[in-house]
């Protein structure tokens, strides 16, 4: 990002949905149709952002270091102002938003917009708390964003009100609520010892904290991990995650399936930043911990998946176990078993999105009458239906259409061949048993051959449950019980399916890439020299510099 | 001075953390309010206790022994805001929950 307007273009996925959704708000509700256009274009074009951000961000520079792309908002240099950081990591969850928020956009189209006023606005609102966490360089920026995020989600699981929802939500605020006093107090110690916000700044002075000082420090990490591991849904954290996520109306819910990645994102990050290599005798703070919980939260999974009645909640004990497997492997510290959680994060994500949303579709016609959403504010507008009664072009041959949406997932999900999911799961399974490289030999370590079965089992188990639960939807009626999908409902599902097969063909460039990210995450020395020597730009009436 | 916060905080939080784990949502949004004023009074601590000292630098002044450090009053202020709103968007929620299910127990039942 040199010269131009191009420099501007980091601050672009942060205001862009806040504006759209700012200005949606003032847009008469029975509009729908102008808000979802709305919508749908802010989406494109937070896509093709992040796509110009990879690329840019994929660039090798001269010096052969890492391409980071920097900016200061306010002009204010590094460590005392605000900046924004854009890195091959946050590049990629930024476009992996990007493509989720689209189709849950068009699917909401559906139906869903009409359940409740200012989805949209919502929707945006959401984005933007998502990608400022992607984007943030500084804690309590990332605090201010993860705030807009949840605030937000707070509004979108409600969407659709009903008392199943209301139930869900109120312990999912409430929850959330105080992982955010967790993560307050965590960044309070942080900065009572090293007198620093800034994450490129904090790296640089960890390892100089002074030895009375390092059991604060530690304990303001432990505090802030928390508040991420309840984002991220680490057991025994997570117990309000399948309900609310169940609960959840199917477009929100197939946005949320980033949430907890924003969790796990953040949780990669400082991690490495915080205790990589360079922290001295903090090195390695607290792995053991996130390989042990991802461990847990995986096996918690896949009891719930197994128990698990309804297909709502299946899908949210899935969540569970895509990010107990990136916790878990995160705790390795070995970029290329990093380098495969992250293809196994993205095509995971990709196929718990699809899921929700096809969840939606089976169990449409199988709802409980008295889930009707009952009138409790009187303000809210009376008549939704209005302007235009939406007929839409029903999907030919329903149920083999969705069958075999059901049968990508599961194959994404539980990581069989041929889709990207195999790879993914492949790429952990080889770095974690070859640790100095295919055939160099090395000593596996005990996180590693805790790792390898777990992978393959919990591979099985999702197999398991996903076959159970499409056979007795699918399968086992006797009358089939064929649910009225629309068109616009359908092509979100095949779209993000679509992108898990493309990750499939472009496995090669996509997966060098990510071994990219994970390499350059695990040595953050370039990372922090070009946060912290990003000069300002050259103002009308800047001081010329001493 | 700091026993005083410190004891502050520690009744605070205590008293909140208790009011949390109650069934009633009243009692829960009380519990979440007690323990944003102890996550508060916390972080404007950690910018270290000092009375009399401006959080900005006087005319002509210098040096760290006159003035406080304002980065922690300015992360109160933004936390005190978010907290306050958070709030009064539980508080939507906990009514919504009454009007539905006719009571005010956290499960949306009471316990049987």
């Amino acid at each position: 990002m040199t010269g131009g307007w191009t420099v501007h273009l980091m601050v672009v996925p942060i205001l862009l949905p806040l504006l759209v959704g700012a200005v949606l708000l003032f847009v008469n509700e029975r509009r729908r149709r102008l808000k979802a256009a709305f919508g749908a274009a802010s989406s494109v074009v937070l896509l093709l952002v992040a796509v110009a951000l990879l690329r840019f961000a994929d660039l090798p520079t001269e010096a052969g270091g890492v391409a980071t792309g920097v900016y200061l908002l306010g002009n204010w240099p590094a460590p005392f102002g605000i900046v924004l950081v854009v890195d091959r990591l946050s590049a990629l969850m930024l476009l992996l938003a990007a493509i989720l928020a689209l189709p849950a956009q068009v699917f909401a189209l559906g139906r869903w917009h009409r359940a409740a006023p200012h989805f949209h606005s919502l929707f945006q609102f959401l984005l933007m708390g998502v990608n400022g966490s992607f984007l943030t360089g500084d804690l309590f920026n990332l605090f201010v964003f993860f705030e807009v995020m949840l605030a937000a989600s707070y509004g979108l699981v409600l969407h659709g009100s009903g008392r199943r929802r209301v139930k869900a939500g109120m312990h999912y605020i409430v929850i959330n609520l105080v992982a955010s006093f967790f993560f307050l107090v965590g960044v309070a110690l942080i900065y009572g010892v090293t007198g620093t916000l800034n994450m490129a700044d904090l790296a640089v002075r960890i390892p100089a904290v002074a030895p009375e000082d390092r059991m604060l420090l530690e304990a303001g990490a432990a505090i802030l991990g928390i508040a991420f591991l309840t984002k991220a849904g680490m057991w025994p954290l997570n117990f309000w995650l399948p309900t609310a996520y169940a609960a959840a109306a199917a477009p929100v819910a197939a946005m949320f399936a980033i949430l907890t990645k924003v969790g796990v994102y953040i949780l990669l990050r400082l991690s490495l930043l915080l205790f990589g290599e360079g922290a001295g005798t903090l090195a390695g703070f607290g792995t053991t911990w996130l390989t042990v919980g991802g461990m847990l939260t995986v096996l918690f999974g896949m009891i719930g998946m197994l128990a698990a009645r309804s297909l709502g909640r299946l899908t949210g004990y899935c969540v569970l176990v895509s990010s107990g497997t990136v916790l878990a492997a995160i705790g390795l510290e070995d970029p290329r078993v990093a380098g495969g959680a992250l293809f196994y994060l993205v095509s995971s994500t990709l196929a718990l999105s699809a899921l929700f949303l096809l969840v939606e579709l089976l169990e449409r016609d199988l709802e409980q009458p008295e889930d009707e959403p009952d009138q409790v504010f009187a303000d809210v507008e009376e008549d939704l239906e209005d302007e235009e009664d939406e007929v839409g072009v029903p999907v030919p041959a329903t149920l083999a259409v969705l069958g075999l949406a059901f049968v990508g997932c599961t194959l994404l999900l539980a990581g069989l061949p041929p889709l990207s999911g195999f790879l993914a799961k492949f790429v952990m399974l080889s770095a974690a048993l070859n640790p100095d490289g295919l055939g160099g030999g090395g000593q596996v370590s005990w996180q590693g051959w805790l790792l390898v079965p777990l992978l393959i089992v919990s591979g099985l188990v999702t197999l398991i449950a996903m076959m159970r639960a499409g056979i007795r939807r699918l399968w086992a009626p006797p009358e089939p019980i064929v649910p009225r999908v629309l068109i616009r409902e359908a092509v979100p599902v095949a779209v993000l399916l679509g992108v898990g097969v493309v990750l499939t063909v472009l496995a090669d460039p996509v997966m060098r890439y990510m071994t990219d990210a994970a390499t350059a995450l695990h040595v953050p020395t370039s990372y922090v020299e070009t946060v912290l020597g990003k000069e300002r730009l050259p103002g009308p009436r800047s001081a010329p510099s001493p | 001075m700091e026993l005083v916060l410190a004891l502050g905080i520690g009744i605070l939080a205590g008293s909140g953390v208790w009011l949390l784990l109650r069934p009633r949502t009243y009692q829960v949004i009380i519990g979440l309010s007690l323990v944003s004023y102890a996550v508060n009074l916390f972080i404007f601590s950690m910018g270290r206790l000092r009375v009399d000292a401006p959080p900005v630098l006087g005319p002509g002044g210098s040096g760290s022994a006159i003035y406080v450090d304002p980065v922690p009053q300015a992360l109160v202020l933004t936390a005190i805001v978010i907290g306050f709103a958070t709030t009064a968007l539980f508080l939507v929620v906990l009514l919504a929950s009454r009007g539905l299910t006719d009571t005010d127990h956290v499960d949306g039942q009471e316990r049987r």
